[in-house]
């Protein structure tokens, strides 16, 4: 392992958990965290197949989520979404893998249940078979998502085999305007960058707009580094990040949690690091996105028109357009404000955390939904939570769906779908074709801007509507 | 993993960029065991409509019919983990993918499962998907040694990281390898339980 005089915290944390680096350039890291959800079961059938045991049950981790159902009585219509979550419990009961399921208190989106759980740390390796799993970088975990073969090689011996990545710096200075969340500097990055922009890179989120961000506006930040293409993106702890996990069911405690957070401090890139590239983001800049079309690239200010494919001189983007905007149903030059929609859905691992709930129920209060919607906070402890404070009463005042915790109509794959044809607003991550259901048209964008739209019917500037 | 080395087979054009895995594989098939086949699920709603009627799409084509690679766009395979994306293209029979740029996650999947994904340039791959109309349904050879891809007199380099080229050709899984650092595993465990007692969680 070459010594470093000055590293980026991407670097130290790879080297923490460098076990070996081959000729080749591959380097065999050790996984502090595993976490499974219900489609691990591809892993096990391969874990099966070979005969062997999990090498540390201790480090790994299970819940149900992607087809849990989100009201008791739609479980009894989808006998096969049941039988998944009963196949993750199977599999964690014979593996001695403890796994919250669905009636579990600890249960949620495995992306909001392990860190309200303490179970992801600073400085810990994360991975779990799901894209989204960047969202533990919040912390300053070196955390990515893999596939159901990576899944099975951490099953059977803790670690992977991976290149490292290259840097990349992402530095979001200034002040976030009133009106605007994590979610609308992740939209600004990705229609920035590309949705392959950070392709082959780990990122780090850095500034004073990313420093004043609260945990839950981190984790939504990092969740979406997939969507700019980076397996990879983190931003380094600090005061914020240990308040939050201290006290957390399964963070260190006492002297364990001091020893702990001392070693974090070190966690930080030193002043003159390098990364192999910079980009530089100017906070007060920013204002609440909309994404128009079939990628997350596909995003504009609120404020602003849909683009006109004949006036890019790109063929290629020019032709994406036309079919984003066929999909979609849109026309070039369209303002975005004003947009009618169908349907609403607040949830999913990137915007259904406590601060998620509080900003769509701030715009919410007193006002009714036009349209009908779905409000599934990501976990139970977040609806418990949600309904101490009087939010779910807000929620349903307002018209809307109060539901349980899970993945939900992001996925669609708990039967939870936006019927073909509709155009949804929606706090989610993904805009593909078909996601939340065959023939489905997302718009995504922030909490607050998805209850804006509800009370409109449309897309709406949620800075027109907010409450000081 | 079944070993790559050189192909020669018709190649579908699908000149479309962001091709992501929900067009692969949409998520209400992913609760299937691999060993049923996840043939049927490649781009379903791409090339079926709601009632099982064909779309209008390149690989419904009866001259793209036998299809053993596709050639895309750039970011081929963004999105999700669900290496279901990879099944439903290998158990289709598709063997390699040719395309400026790949999703990071699919392409380390791809590799597991045997599938080639060719690194070409976007001009290559105007070059390419121009030469798959004049040549529709005409043999391509995808070679990893030399990596080249030839159609008619065409031939083009393509990129693919040495690590996973070794892997592809020699059809390598990485299991066994990492079970024979077991020592080293353990050297580095028991070291990092010094250096690091916080990292084995404890409920309280």
């Amino acid at each position: 392992m070459t010594e470093r005089m000055t590293a980026t915290i991407i670097d130290k944390l790879w080297d923490a958990h460098a076990i070996t680096t081959r000729e080749d350039g591959q380097t065999l890291l050790f996984i502090d965290r595993h976490l499974l959800h219900e489609g691990s079961f591809h892993a096990f059938d391969q874990l099966k197949a070979r005969g062997t045991k999990i090498a540390r049950p201790d480090l790994t981790f299970g819940v149900a989520d992607h087809y849990v159902p989100t009201r008791p009585a739609s479980s009894v219509g989808n006998p096969d979404a049941a039988e998944m979550i009963r196949q993750l419990e199977r599999n964690a009961r014979d593996y001695d893998v403890l796994s919250f399921g669905q009636f579990d208190p600890r249960q949620g989106i495995v992306h909001v249940a392990m860190p309200e759980q303490g179970l992801t740390l600073p400085g810990l390796s994360l991975v779990c078979g799901d894209s989204h799993t960047s969202t533990h970088g919040a912390f300053g975990a070196y955390a990515f998502g893999i596939g159901a073969s990576e899944v099975a090689h951490v099953l059977m011996t803790q670690t992977l085999w991976q290149k490292r990545p290259k840097r990349m710096r992402i530095s979001v200075e200034g002040r976030l305007p009133s009106g605007t969340a994590a979610k609308d500097i992740a939209l600004t990055i990705i229609a920035t960058i590309g949705a392959d922009g950070a392709r082959g890179h780990a990122i780090e989120y850095a500034g004073r707009a990313i420093r004043a961000l609260s945990m839950e506006g981190r984790m939504t930040l990092c969740n979406l580094s997939i969507e700019a293409g980076g397996r990879l993106g983190l931003v380094a702890p600090d005061e914020t990040t240990f308040a939050f996990l201290r006290g957390r069911p399964f963070a260190p405690k006492g002297d364990v949690f001091d020893r702990a957070v001392e070693d974090w401090r070190r966690l930080a890139t030193d002043a003159d690091a390098a990364f192999d590239r910079d980009v530089v983001l100017d906070a007060a800049a920013i204002a609440p996105t909309v994404t128009w079309g079939t990628t997350p690239e596909q995003a504009a200010p609120i404020t602003a028109t849909i683009p006109d494919p004949s006036r890019i001189d790109d063929q290629n983007k020019a032709q994406a357009i036309r079919a984003a905007l066929d999909y979609m149903d849109l026309r070039p030059g369209q303002p975005l404000d004003g947009i009618r929609i169908d349907r609403v859905f607040i949830g999913s691992c990137t915007n259904s955390r406590i601060e998620d709930m509080r900003a769509a129920a701030s715009i919410l209060a007193g006002r009714r939904a036009i349209v009908p919607g779905l409000v599934s906070p990501g976990s139970a402890s977040v609806k418990r939570q949600a309904e101490e404070e009087g939010l779910h009463t807000i929620f349903r005042d307002a018209g809307l769906e109060w539901v349980d915790a899970g993945c939900s109509m992001c996925v669609g794959m708990n039967g939870d779908t936006v019927p073909s044809g509709e155009r949804c607003a929606s706090t989610t991550n993904r805009n593909f074709k078909g996601r939340q259901g065959q023939g489905s048209r997302t718009h995504l964008m922030s909490p607050g801007m998805v209850a804006a739209a509800a009370v409109t019917g449309r897309l709406t500037d949620v800075r027109g509507l907010a409450r000081e | 993993m079944r070993p790559f080395s050189s192909l020669t087979a018709p190649a579908c054009p699908l000149p479309i960029v962001n091709i992501d895995t929900d067009q692969l594989i949409p998520a209400r098939f992913l609760r299937y065991p691999r060993s049923e086949g996840y043939s049927d699920f490649l781009f379903r709603d791409l090339r079926f409509d709601t009632d099982g009627k064909k779309h209008d799409f390149p690989l419904n084509e009866p001259a793209y019919a036998k299809a053993e690679v596709i050639v895309a766009r750039r970011n081929f395979g963004s999105g999700s983990s669900r290496e279901g994306a990879v099944y439903a293209l290998v158990d289709y029979g598709i063997r390699a993918v040719i395309a400026p740029s790949f999703g990071d996650i699919f392409a380390s999947n791809a590799i597991k499962n045997g599938l080639l994904p060719a690194q070409i340039t976007e001009e290559a791959a105007e070059q390419l998907l121009a030469a798959g109309d004049m040549v529709a349904g005409r043999p391509v050879t995808v070679d990893l040694e030399s990596q080249t891809i030839t159609v008619g007199n065409l031939v083009l380099p393509f990129a693919i990281d040495p690590v996973w080229k070794k892997q592809l050709l020699n059809g390598w899984d990485d299991i066994d390898l990492t079970l024979g650092q077991s020592q080293l595993i353990e050297a580095f465990c028991t070291q990092d339980r010094q250096a690091r007692p916080w990292v084995v969680p404890n409920a309280s």
